[in-house]
C-alpha cells in the first residue's frame, strides 16, 4: 500500500466520522471491518471528538441479554415498592448517542433483529415478564467487524442499515494527526441539514448509480442521497450538487458494489465541468425506461452528465483487484447472509433460543427466572405471611417450590461438506454418477435442513464451490455447472475441506465430510505433477484430517475397488464406501446409514 | 407514534397491498405472509394498513372490544354484564398489534397481574397482546425469527379463535379472532410448515428492478422524511379512497356470486398443482370473491381466480426442493395452461 492511497483513505474515513457525527439516525450508522489496533482505535477516538460530550458512546457486549439491551424489570426497585418497576435498557440508554457493536460478525440474528428493529421503528416495544412499554431512541450503531475470512463478516439485515462499510485493512495510522470537526460545528450543519435540497436529477443518477452497481437493496440508494445531503450541509450548500452526489456513491455505493456496469467509451468524466440545469427536472424523470439505450447513445452523454460522474466517483473507489474478484464472486452477498451467524448454537445450557419456562430448581447451568418465580409465589403472599408473623417478617416469601428456570432449547446444525474429484480419471469414470449421489443427499440435507457445502477440486486447485448455504437449488445448479478433467490435487481439496469444517465447527455447528474420490492423486500440495508425490501428500493430508476429529465419509468413484481409496479411508479415519453399480437411490440410502450421527 | 407512511404512497407491490386488503375485507381468509427482501417495505405497507382502516364498534369498558351485535363471541365479562345492564357502544380504532421480537408467553397470552397480586395477594388475570388483538390484526415481523413455542401457541389460538389460559392457578378463556400478517425474509431462516399453510395468503415481494420506480421509492421516502405531515396530507385523498373501498366491498361481500363453473375452476387449478388438503380451494375461492367485490363486480369470475390464485396457492404445494422454478413460476405454467396465456 503506497502512502498516498493510505491518505486518501483516512481522509474518507475521517470524512465518515463527521458524516456519522452529524446524522447518526438516519444514516444508521458504520461497520468498521478492522482488527483490534492503533488504526481502530484512533478512528473511534477521532469520531467521540467530533460529538458532543455527553453523548452516549455505549458498547453492547457479545452476549448481552434481552431485559438489558431492551429494558425490563429493575428488581431492587420492583421488590421495594412491591409493584412491576421498569428498567431502560441499554438501547434507550443510547439515545442520542451510537451503540457499538465489539465483534459484529459474531452476534446473534436475535440480538441484531432487536436492534435493527430499533433502527427502524425508532423506538423500543418491550413485552415481556410482566411489563410493557415504549421508549423512543434514535441512535447510531458502530459495527467493529473482526472477521479475517470473506466468510466472516456481519449479518446483512445490520449491514444493510448502515451507510458506510469502511475497511482498515492494511491501514496505518497516519503520520500526520487529522483535526476533528468540533462539536460545534457538527451542531451547527446539523441545524442546516434540514433546509438542503436535492434535485430529482440527482437523485435519479444515485439511483441509476447503484442500479448499475448490481446493488440489490433500495437502502443503499436512500442512504447515498442523504450522505448528498449532510455533504451539502457541511459545506453551506442549500442545494446538492454532483461532488456532493459522487462522493456519496463513492463512500455509500461503491463498497456495496456487486458487479460492474459495462464502461462506455472513453468519456472522462472528470473533465466535463458543466452546469446542470436545475430549472428542469422533469422531461429527465421521464427517461429512466430507456435507460440502457441512453447509455450507448453519444448524443445523450451530456444530459448524463451526473450520473456519468457520480458513477465514475463509485466505481474509481473501488480497488483495483476487487473488479476481478467481483466479476467472479456474485455471490457474495448471500454468503454475508449465512454466515456470521457465530456463537447463536454453541453448546451450553445457558445459551440458545429460550423455550419457555418450568419449575425447577437453578443449579449449575440453569438460570432462575425470577419473574416466573415471583409470580408463582405471588397468591401464596398473605397465607405464608400469617403462617410466619411475628418472626422476621420479609417483604416477600419465596418457597423451594416457586423456583422456575429457563428452559433453552439448543439446535446444533449440521453443515455436509462434499468434496467432490472433478479430475479427469474421476470425470473418466463416475462424474455424472457421483453428481446423481450428491444431489439425492441433498433432498435428504434438506429433509434435516441441515447446511451443505460443496468443494470441488481438479487441475491444481480446490474450489469452494458453494460456501454453507441451505439454499438446495443452489448447490443442486452449481453442481451441475461442474466441470470435469484434468489433474486430481487430493491434498489440497482434503486441506480445503478440514479449513472448511473447523470453520463451521466455529460457527457452532457440526461438520461432516463427504469426500468422493477415486484416491488416484497425482498433483501434489505445491502443484507440480506426479503419481507418487501426489499419494505422499494425499496421505499426509488424510493423517491431518484424523487429527481435525472430523465425521468422514470417503466414497470411492474408481470403477473396481483401488487401494489407494481405501488406503486413504483408513488413515483419516473414515467410513469407505464403494460407489457400486446401483443406481443412486440405493446408494443414497447406504450413505443415510452410515451416518447415524448425522442429526447431534 | 409517529405518523405512518401512507398506503397509498407504496410504489408497486401490487400483490402485497391486494393481499392486505382482502384479508382487511374478509378476516375469515386467515391471514397473510409477506416474504421478501430487505428493504421491501414490507412492515411498511402493514402499518400503513393499520392507520386506514375504518373504525369498528365495541362494547364500551370491555378490554377485548368485543362487538356488540356479535353476541356469540362475547367474552364472559360481557356475557355476565349484559344479563344485568344494557351495554353501550363506541367506536375505536381496529387494532393492530406488533408482536416484537423477544416478546414472552406471558405477554402474548396474558398471566396473573403482578402487581395485584404482590401488592393485594389478588388472583386478577392481566390480558396480553392476543387479548388486545382481537378483532383486528396481529403483526409478528421476522416470523421466522419466533421463538417456536410462541408459534405454536400463535397456530393454536388462530385456528380456534379463542385463547385459553391455564397458569398460575388462573383458568381463564377468552375470544381472539385475528388475521395474523407476518412478514420475513426466507434467506433468514425457514418456517415451519405447519405455520406457513395457516396463513391464507402469501406473498413475496421484491425490489423494484426498474429504474424509474426505483427513483421513485427513493424520492417518496425523501419527501415523507422532509415533511412528514404534508406528505400524509397530500396522500389522504386517495386514502380514503382506499377505505372506502374496504367498506363497499364489505358490504357487498354477502351478495357476490360464485358460479358452480368459478368451483370447478378452481378445483381444477389444485388438482394440477397438487395442493394438500382443500383450504387451497376455500381460500382460492373465497379471496376471488373478496376480489370482485374490491372491483365492484357481482360474479366471480377467471380473471378473479387467476389474480389471486398466486397468492392463495403457492405456500400449498408440496415443495420439492430440487425445483429450480420457485412455486410462484409453477403457478403461473399452470394457470396459463388452464386460462390461456
Amino acid at each position: 500500500m503506497d502512502d498516498s492511497q493510505g491518505e486518501s483513505r483516512w481522509a474518507d474515513a475521517a470524512l465518515i466520522a463527521s458524516l456519522i457525527a452529524i446524522d447518526p439516525v438516519r444514516l444508521g450508522g458504520v461497520c468498521l471491518r478492522a482488527g483490534h489496533g492503533a488504526a481502530r482505535d484512533s478512528w473511534l477516538a477521532l469520531l467521540r471528538a467530533t460529538l458532543p460530550v455527553d453523548a452516549p458512546f455505549r458498547r453492547v457486549p457479545l452476549h448481552i441479554a434481552t431485559d438489558r439491551l431492551l429494558g425490563g424489570l429493575d428488581l431492587t426497585a420492583t421488590l421495594s415498592a412491591g409493584r412491576p418497576v421498569a428498567q431502560r435498557g441499554l438501547l434507550a440508554e443510547s439515545d442520542g448517542g451510537f451503540v457499538v457493536l465489539p465483534m459484529a460478525e459474531r452476534f446473534t440474528q436475535s440480538t441484531l433483529a432487536h436492534i435493527t428493529a430499533a433502527l427502524d421503528t425508532g423506538e423500543i416495544v418491550v413485552e415481556s415478564n410482566g411489563l410493557a412499554f415504549r421508549a423512543a431512541t434514535h441512535f447510531g450503531v458502530i459495527a467493529l467487524d473482526e472477521g479475517i475470512s470473506d466468510e466472516e463478516c456481519a449479518r446483512g439485515e445490520l449491514l444493510d442499515r448502515l451507510a458506510f462499510l469502511l475497511d482498515f485493512s492494511g491501514l496505518r495510522v497516519p503520520q500526520a494527526a487529522i483535526t476533528p470537526m468540533s462539536a460545534r460545528t457538527t451542531a451547527e450543519v446539523r441545524l442546516r441539514l434540514p433546509s438542503v435540497d436535492v434535485d430529482a436529477e440527482i437523485r435519479e443518477a444515485l439511483c441509476a448509480t447503484a442500479m448499475k452497481l448490481g446493488i440489490a437493496s433500495i437502502r443503499a440508494s436512500i442512504m447515498a442521497l442523504r450522505v448528498a445531503c449532510v455533504l451539502a450541509a457541511i459545506g453551506g450548500r442549500s442545494r446538492v450538487d454532483e461532488n456532493d452526489a459522487a462522493t456519496a456513491a463513492r463512500l455509500v455505493l461503491a463498497t456495496r458494489a456487486t458487479q460492474l456496469p459495462e464502461i462506455q467509451s472513453s468519456d472522462e468524466p472528470s473533465e466535463k465541468e458543466t452546469e446542470q440545469d436545475p430549472e428542469r427536472p422533469d422531461p429527465l424523470v421521464e427517461k429512466p425506461q430507456d435507460e440502457e439505450k441512453s447509455n450507448d447513445d453519444p448524443a445523450e452523454g451530456t444530459d448524463d452528465l451526473p450520473e456519468d460522474m457520480i458513477l465514475a466517483a463509485a466505481l474509481a473507489a473501488i480497488p483495483k483487484g476487487l473488479l476481478a474478484q467481483l466479476r467472479i464472486e456474485k455471490s457474495r452477498e448471500s454468503r454475508a447472509r449465512s454466515d456470521g451467524r457465530a456463537g447463536a448454537l454453541r453448546q451450553s445450557l445457558l445459551r440458545g433460543r429460550p423455550a419457555g419456562v418450568r419449575r425447577g430448581e437453578p443449579r449449575a447451568g440453569v438460570r432462575l427466572n425470577l419473574i416466573e418465580t415471583l409470580r408463582a409465589a405471588a397468591p401464596w403472599q398473605p397465607v405464608r405471611r400469617a403462617a410466619s408473623s411475628g418472626r422476621d417478617a420479609r417483604p416477600i416469601e419465596i418457597r423451594r417450590e416457586d423456583f422456575h428456570v429457563t428452559r433453552y432449547k439448543q439446535r446444533t446444525q449440521t453443515t455436509t461438506i462434499f468434496i467432490i474429484d472433478a479430475s479427469g480419471s474421476s470425470a473418466l469414470n463416475r462424474l455424472a454418477e457421483a453428481k446423481g449421489t450428491v444431489e439425492l443427499l441433498l433432498a435428504d440435507c434438506y429433509v434435516r435442513r441441515d447446511q451443505v457445502a460443496v468443494i470441488a477440486f481438479r487441475g491444481h486447485t480446490a474450489e469452494l464451490l458453494l460456501p454453507p448455504t441451505r439454499s438446495l437449488v443452489r448447490a443442486k445448479r452449481d453442481l451441475a455447472g461442474m466441470p470435469g478433467g484434468s489433474g486430481t490435487p487430493l491434498a489440497t481439496a482434503i486441506d480445503a475441506g478440514i479449513a472448511l469444517a473447523e470453520q463451521v465447527r466455529r460457527a457452532g455447528q457440526t461438520p461432516i465430510l463427504v469426500l468422493l474420490t477415486d484416491g488416484q492423486a497425482n498433483v501434489a500440495l505445491d502443484g507440480s505433477g506426479g503419481r507418487e508425490r501426489g499419494h505422499a501428500d494425499a496421505l499426509s493430508a488424510s493423517r491431518r484430517l484424523r487429527g481435525a476429529l472430523l465425521s468422514t465419509l470417503l466414497i470411492d468413484t474408481s470403477a473396481r475397488a483401488q487401494p489407494q481409496a481405501a488406503q486413504l479411508a483408513t488413515e483419516m479415519n473414515a467410513r469407505y464406501l464403494l460407489l457400486p453399480y446401483a443406481d443412486a437411490a440405493t446408494f443414497s440410502s447406504a450413505i443415510k446409514n452410515s451416518l447415524p450421527s448425522a442429526r447431534s | 407514534m409517529p405518523q405512518p407512511f401512507p398506503f397509498s404512497a407504496i410504489v408497486g407491490q401490487e400483490e402485497m397491498k391486494l393481499a392486505l386488503l382482502i384479508a382487511a375485507v374478509d378476516p375469515s381468509i386467515g391471514g397473510v405472509m409477506v416474504f421478501g427482501d430487505r428493504g421491501t417495505g414490507k412492515s411498511t405497507a402493514v402499518r400503513a394498513l393499520a392507520a386506514l382502516l375504518p373504525p369498528m364498534d365495541a362494547v364500551v369498558g370491555c378490554v377485548y372490544h368485543c362487538d356488540p351485535k356479535a353476541t356469540d363471541n362475547w367474552c364472559e365479562d360481557c356475557r355476565a354484564r349484559a344479563a344485568s345492564v344494557a351495554l353501550k357502544s363506541h367506536r375505536v380504532a381496529v387494532p393492530v398489534v406488533d408482536l416484537p421480537l423477544g416478546a414472552t408467553e406471558d405477554r402474548v397470552v396474558g398471566a396473573l397481574d403482578f402487581e395485584r397480586a404482590l401488592s393485594q395477594g389478588i388472583k386478577a388475570f392481566e390480558p396480553g397482546l392476543l387479548a388486545r388483538a382481537h378483532r383486528g390484526f396481529l403483526y409478528v415481523d421476522e416470523v421466522n425469527l419466533l421463538e417456536d413455542h410462541l408459534v405454536d401457541l400463535l397456530i393454536d389460538v388462530a385456528a380456534s379463535g379463542e385463547n385459553l389460559v391455564e397458569r398460575e392457578g388462573l383458568s381463564v378463556r377468552h375470544p381472539a379472532r385475528f388475521v395474523l400478517i407476518g412478514s420475513g425474509n426466507p434467506e433468514e431462516g425457514e418456517l415451519r410448515p405447519q405455520l406457513l399453510d395457516r396463513f391464507g395468503l402469501s406473498v413475496e415481494v421484491k425490489t423494484p428492478t426498474d429504474l424509474s420506480s426505483r427513483v421513485e421509492v427513493v424520492r417518496r421516502r425523501d419527501d415523507f422524511e422532509r415533511d412528514r405531515a404534508a406528505f400524509v396530507a397530500h396522500w389522504k385523498k386517495e386514502d380514503d379512497r382506499v377505505r372506502r373501498r374496504i367498506t363497499m366491498a364489505r358490504a357487498q361481500l354477502s351478495a357476490i356470486e360464485v358460479p358452480d363453473a368459478a368451483i370447478e375452476r378452481a378445483a381444477q387449478l389444485c388438482m394440477s398443482l397438487g395442493t394438500d388438503g382443500l383450504r387451497g380451494e376455500l381460500t382460492l375461492i373465497r379471496a376471488a370473491r373478496v376480489l370482485a367485490s374490491l372491483d365492484r363486480e357481482h360474479v366471480v369470475s377467471d380473471k378473479h381466480l387467476r389474480r389471486v390464485a398466486p397468492s392463495a396457492l403457492r405456500h400449498r404445494m408440496r415443495r420439492d426442493p430440487l425445483d429450480d422454478a420457485g412455486s410462484s413460476a409453477r403457478v403461473e405454467r399452470a394457470l396459463v395452461q388452464l386460462f390461456g396465456a
